[in-house]
């Protein structure tokens, strides 16, 4: 690692320096974060007159609760399916702009947008054309015989969340692609045409494992965002039903503490989660950016 | 001399500002549109007949929504002096004693004129304590009654001056309806799964929906709502859906119920009685019946009451200023007026809260010339109420409902039967009570 070394005299100003991003990090992160755990341990009223501690009481009902399991089951189905329709598409788009030399910048442009739209609306703006009774693609599913119902079909239900967080991401992973795509250099894919590798196999063979960083990256991006981001879509398309078929964990975390008033499970759910974001970070700092090297 | 005359002017100022400024009364509630506006008129008019207080209504959204505003409040020293909660938050309520000023203790303690015995006997059963003490201010109750297409019954050949008394009459009139092609569907029901079409089909029928007489013989109760009876009204249900009589319009309140019956998909619409504005708003082009809910005549051939919903406004413990308090006392004092309760009502469809409310209305012709805008009140009022249809009282049921609201659709999508989804139902809604028991006891 080759990193500037500044040396300072003064034992207090680099804390000093450090101190907005420390109190900010302390007062929205490590702060709701130890409530969180706090209140983990906790069995408590709605209002918050009356506590008990509990030990673990609330961790292990948690494993064994069908609905919770039930959650993790959806939760996986849902981030990795969020996380492959995403990253596809965003590829085949950032190849295609890729290869488009003039207009290239008009379609990221478009491309982009996507991204400044908030979860809610996103949500909204596909409960609206997946609507069963007025909107418009069950109106022409229905034209191929497939009588869509996402409030009854769990099937469809997850079809939909998944399409609607998987739109949301497409501009983030695509800006990263075209940036990936353009630091592959142009005279490797050069010398495989020369070697007679036609352009299907030169992407597979040399430029899709060049760009492998890149993708690594997106995956851990992607799953997090899948798991933790897509709150807004969820309740804004099925709020978890039909028969808790998309209520996934972070969905669950807000509908047993918020709607339900169940504040220490609620609590030992979001721990639950945030350890599986330290295990997340983990793998991406210490796995993913050190063997994915070429 | 300057100087003293300058202090003199500046004390005669901060004192005239105090006197002036009216001691200002929150009141977060949850209704919105036509009936949000009809509330803060309500407001405005209160603080125009006097001018010590100010009650300032705040819109806070779905009726969960501001139940959690105010708890989250609640817990951070911010709440407001008044609170709308819907009548499942009620078992909630009840059990935060530290938390909430009881109405009955808040008339006393500031001298307001307080009589229970004005009140309509179920409405304010319903918010009472064990000592029939009232703890919450009735504002709007309501109860789910039918409502049909007078149109659409004609064009299937069916008498549209008779609505079907009993579900099996209403399933082969929808039948009718739809092999007719009169309408695409025949009935929809907003609360499907749990204010309609269990907490009251439960309730008319005269079956238990939870030990301790529904709950309000303390924090011990049990769900008893997973009875064969109910179990078979369900497997009708998903029988009726396939068959097209019945639609579903999606879980809570159901979402796309009323609109459905509106733009004629269907032809009969069950939901509270306080949409009565909004059906008649919206019903361009066809005449709308009103009749009440049918019920099950292989249960029972003497229909119970049915049971409200709606809401009552919960005085909030912890007010620095204790003017405030007396504000909100004269402030229900206010809204006790008949010819306030009568106006709320007539406008609104809500259950008139007094009997002096309903007798204006009945004074006044309204009833009359308004024809159906009294079945939700002979509904609540026949026969006497028996521990099955006083109501419910249960801890987190906002949480248990929307469990009930899945192993509904579960039911629907085929994959479980009636009673399979009630059983889950009812002990998964176990677990959440002994969860609030064990919360809410030591």
């Amino acid at each position: 690692m080759q990193t500037k070394r500044t040396v300072f005299h003064s034992r207090i100003l680099p804390y000093f320096l450090l101190a907005p991003q420390l109190i900010i990090t302390l007062i929205f992160f490590v702060w709701p974060a130890a409530q969180a755990i706090r209140q983990s341990f906790l069995r408590q009223d709605p209002f918050g007159l009356k506590e008990t501690f509990v030990w673990f009481a609330n961790y292990t009902r948690l494993l064994d609760d069908p609905d919770y399991l039930n959650a993790l089951g959806a939760t996986f189905v849902f981030s990795v399916g969020v996380t492959l329709l995403s990253m596809s598409l965003s590829l085949m788009f950032a190849v295609a702009v890729n290869r488009v030399l003039r207009s290239g910048r008009f379609y990221t442009t478009l491309l982009v947008w996507p991204y400044a739209v908030a979860p809610a609306a996103a949500g909204l703006l596909w409960w609206f054309m997946f609507n069963p009774s007025v909107g418009i693609i069950p109106y022409f599913l229905s034209f191929l015989g497939y009588e869509w119902n996402h409030r009854l079909h769990t099937g469809d239900a997850m079809v939909l969340i998944i399409i609607a967080a998987a739109w949301k991401q497409i501009s983030y992973n695509f800006l990263f692609f075209v940036a990936g795509l353009q630091s592959v250099p142009q005279s490797l894919s050069e010398a495989a045409a020369i070697d007679g590798a036609g352009p299907f196999k030169r992407f597979w063979t040399v430029i899709f494992p060049l760009l492998s960083p890149t993708t690594f990256f997106l995956a851990v991006i992607n799953i997090t965002y899948a798991m933790f981001d897509t709150f807004g879509i969820v309740d804004a398309t099925t709020s978890g039903g039909p028969s808790q078929s998309t209520n996934i964990l972070v969905y669950k975390v807000y509908a047993d503490g918020f709607i339900g008033l169940n504040l220490g499970p609620s609590a030992a759910q979001s721990v639950i989660l945030m350890l599986i974001v330290i295990a997340l970070t983990v793998v991406q700092f210490r796995w993913i950016e050190r063997k994915v090297q070429y | 001399m300057f100087k003293k005359l300058s202090m003199a002017a500046l004390a005669v100022a901060l004192s005239a500002t105090s006197s002036l400024a009216a001691t200002e009364v929150t009141w977060w509630h949850a209704m919105g549109g036509e009936l949000g506006k009809k509330l803060e008129e309500v407001a405005q008019k209160f603080n125009e007949s006097q001018s010590d207080y100010k009650v300032v209504p705040v819109f806070k959204g779905t009726y969960p929504e501001t139940l959690t505003a105010a708890i989250a409040a609640f817990r951070a020293g911010q709440q407001p002096a008044i609170v709308q909660v819907f009548e499942v938050g009620t078992g909630t309520m009840m059990a935060a004693k530290g938390a909430v000023y009881p109405v009955y203790k808040l008339m006393a303690d500031n001298k307001e004129p307080w009589d229970p015995k004005g009140f309509l006997a179920p409405v304010v059963g319903y918010y009472s304590d064990a000592q029939g003490n009232i703890l919450s201010m009735p504002f709007n109750s309501s109860t789910p009654i039918m409502y049909y297409n007078k149109d659409v019954f004609q064009k299937a050949g069916l008498d549209p001056e008779v609505a079907p008394k009993t579900w099996a009459e209403l399933a082969a009139a929808g039948k009718k309806i739809v092999d007719s092609g009169a309408a695409q569907c025949g009935f929809t029901l907003s609360y499907a799964a749990t204010w309609v079409g269990l907490e009251n089909y439960s309730a008319i029928q005269n079956l238990p929906f939870g030990t301790l007489q529904n709950g309000f013989g303390g924090l011990k109760t049990e769900f008893k709502f997973n009875g064969k009876e109910q179990a078979a009204f369900w497997d009708n249900l998903k029988k009726w859906q396939d068959a097209k009589v019945f639609k579903y319009g999606g879980p809570g309140g159901g979402a796309e119920t009323a609109p459905s019956f509106y733009s004629q998909q269907c032809a009969v619409y069950m939901g509270s009685s306080a949409s009565r504005a909004g059906v008649i708003n919206n019903a361009k082009g066809f005449k709308v019946g009103f009749a009440p809910m049918p019920y099950d005549d292989t249960v029972t051939k003497e229909p119970k009451n049915s049971i409200i919903g709606g809401a009552t406004l919960w005085v909030l413990n912890g007010q620095k200023n204790p003017d405030v308090y007396k504000g909100a006392a004269k402030f229900f004092t206010y809204l006790s007026k008949p010819e306030v309760q009568a106006d709320w009502h007539q406008y609104t469809g809500y259950l008139p809260i007094t009997n002096a409310a309903y007798e204006l209305g009945q004074k006044q012709g309204y009833y009359e010339k308004n024809p159906g805008s009294d079945i939700a009140i002979k509904q609540i009022m026949r026969g006497t109420p028996s521990d099955n249809s006083k109501g419910l009282r249960f801890g987190n049921l906002t949480q248990i409902r929307d469990l009930v609201d899945q192993q509904f659709e579960a039911v629907l999508s085929g994959k479980k039967t009636g009673q399979q989804a009630l059983d889950d139902a009812a002990k998964a809604g176990n677990a959440i009570l002994r969860e609030f028991e064990a919360a809410n006891s030591n």
